[in-house]
């Protein structure tokens, strides 16, 4: 009996184009009946005029999606995890190290892919997670560094984020991060492309409606990088920032570069106190 | 000579009623967000305009509306309000503003203007993420605004 009214359900969402699944789901995530994450808490501070509420992409997927994000033996993120693993011990470059030379146990990482982006005060600039990697390999191991958005880079940042799972995100946004946040606000708000669309139009106004056949969310990035059923393979935030201002049919601004860096970080601070969930899995 | 002239003139009437020159989307006159002459000098066929809202690779305006009358089409967004009985709230001139530049009717809309080539920040060739070249032009073509707007006039509660 109930499975039928399931599948009436199911029948009636799609006659009607998605209309009756429009807000996020009352669900919990709890991670390997372990962890509890937070994927719904209030609003920081400087988001209390935009929104109450701030939402995990975790709440805007289906039950079998969000599911298989709940047991690290069905999320498929965790392979490239394992890959990451075997690369941290593997010494490369001039120096003949490896990351585990210097940190030991990836474990040492926990709660640092939380407070990323973050300023660096030796170099003088915001730095994001792949940024980081890339100054080990470069100036620590005299090694090569990885392009920004490839399997490499994005398995290492999959690991980094594995180990702080279940931590809030907690990025500075004052003191010297102020200016590079003020610079990420504004594109986040900037109408782009022959369609005119900020992030904002989506993912602040019409979040949890549908658009076509995408359920939108907040468009956090606490989840990152996400493994995608679509394609099969974890994305890096910046792929993903790029795939969304291409759909306002502009020209995108190129993973890596002081916009997505400052979008980055302002992103990141609109989820605080959101738990760190990467490797997530999205649709 | 006087032959000449009239053959001229009488090409000249072929081609305004065949294929009359289309408004440029920088000269569309618009008055308070309406557009009352037809865009491409002809009328719209309202069979290619159901095609063209339905379809995600021309107007793809069930993105964001719901048509019963496009129940055939997979998937319609919830972004704005839904077609049904728009030929009822919104008269030709109407529709055509709001097809071609819908912010001038709706002040901040989310709806994407489909009949405007200026303005843009980081215009974009299409959707490839690549900056726009010599081939950027609007969204829709005059005869297809003039082919949606046909179509909406069809949409009756
Ligand atoms: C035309 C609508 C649209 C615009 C504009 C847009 N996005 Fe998205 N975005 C989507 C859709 C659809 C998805 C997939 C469903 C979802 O997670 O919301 C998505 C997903 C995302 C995700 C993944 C969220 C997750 O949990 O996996 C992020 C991050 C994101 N967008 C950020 C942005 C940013 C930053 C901008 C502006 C530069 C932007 N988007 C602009 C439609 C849009
Ligand atoms: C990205 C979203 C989006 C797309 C794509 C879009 N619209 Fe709209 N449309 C809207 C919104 C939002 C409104 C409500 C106006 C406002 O902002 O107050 C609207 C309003 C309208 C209205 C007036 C609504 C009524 O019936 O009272 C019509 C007619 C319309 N749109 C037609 C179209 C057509 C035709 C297309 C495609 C060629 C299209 N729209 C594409 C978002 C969209």
């Amino acid at each position: 009996m109930k499975r039928l009214a399931q599948m009436a359900c199911t029948v009636s969402v799609m006659a009607f184009g998605g209309a009756a699944m429009a807000d996020p789901v009352d669900d919990t995530l709890i991670l390997n009946e372990d962890i509890t994450m937070v994927t719904r808490t209030a609003a920081p501070a400087h988001l209390e005029d935009a929104v109450d509420e701030v939402l995990s992409g975790w709440l805007f997927r289906g039950t079998e999606t969000r599911a298989m994000q709940a047991d690290d033996f069905d999320n498929p993120g965790m392979i490239f995890v394992e890959q990451a693993e075997d690369v941290w011990n593997t010494a490369e470059g001039s120096e003949g190290k490896s990351c585990a030379s210097c940190h030991n146990e990836p474990d040492t990482m926990a709660g640092v892919r939380a407070v990323y982006p973050k300023w660096n005060e030796a170099a003088g600039e915001v730095r994001t997670l792949e940024m980081q990697i890339n100054d080990c390999r470069e100036n620590r191991m005299g090694a090569e560094k990885w392009k920004y958005t490839k399997s490499n880079m994005v398995n290492m940042t999959a690991l980094l984020a594995s180990v702080s799972r279940g931590m809030p995100i907690n990025v500075a946004i004052d003191g010297p991060a102020q200016s590079t946040w003020e610079q990420g606000k504004e594109l986040y708000y900037t109408r782009t492309g022959q369609l005119e669309l900020s992030c904002a139009n989506c993912h602040e106004d019409s979040y949890g409606k549908m658009i076509r056949a995408d359920h939108l969310s907040q468009g956090q990035i606490n989840g990152f990088p996400v493994y995608r059923l679509k394609n099969t393979k974890l994305n890096a935030v910046h792929a993903r920032f790029k795939g969304c201002v291409r759909d306002t049919r502009a020209e995108t601004y190129k993973p890596g570069s002081p916009e997505f860096i400052a979008l980055e970080l302002y992103v990141a601070s609109r989820g605080n106190g959101l738990s760190v969930e990467g490797p997530s899995i999205r649709n | 000579m006087k032959i000449l002239g009239t053959a001229a003139v009488i090409a000249g009437m072929l081609t305004s009623a065949a294929l009359a020159e289309a408004v440029a989307p920088t000269a569309v006159k618009y008055d308070e967000g309406t557009v009352a002459m037809s865009l491409s000098g002809a009328a719209g066929d309202p069979v290619e305009g159901r095609n063209i809202v339905g379809n995600k690779k021309k107007g793809n305006c069930v993105a964001c509306h719901q048509v019963t009358d496009l129940s055939d089409v997979p998937f319609h967004g919830e972004i704005g309000p839904a077609l049904d009985g728009a030929g009822d709230r919104w008269n030709e001139a109407e529709l055509r503003g709001i097809v071609a530049n819908a912010k001038l009717m709706f002040e901040d809309t989310m709806m994407p203007a489909f009949y405007k080539t200026e303005g843009f920040i980081r215009p974009g060739k299409a959707y490839t993420g690549k900056a726009a070249d010599e081939t950027f032009g609007p969204v829709l073509t005059a005869q297809q605004i003039e082919d949606v707007v046909a179509y909406l006039k069809t949409l009756k509660e």
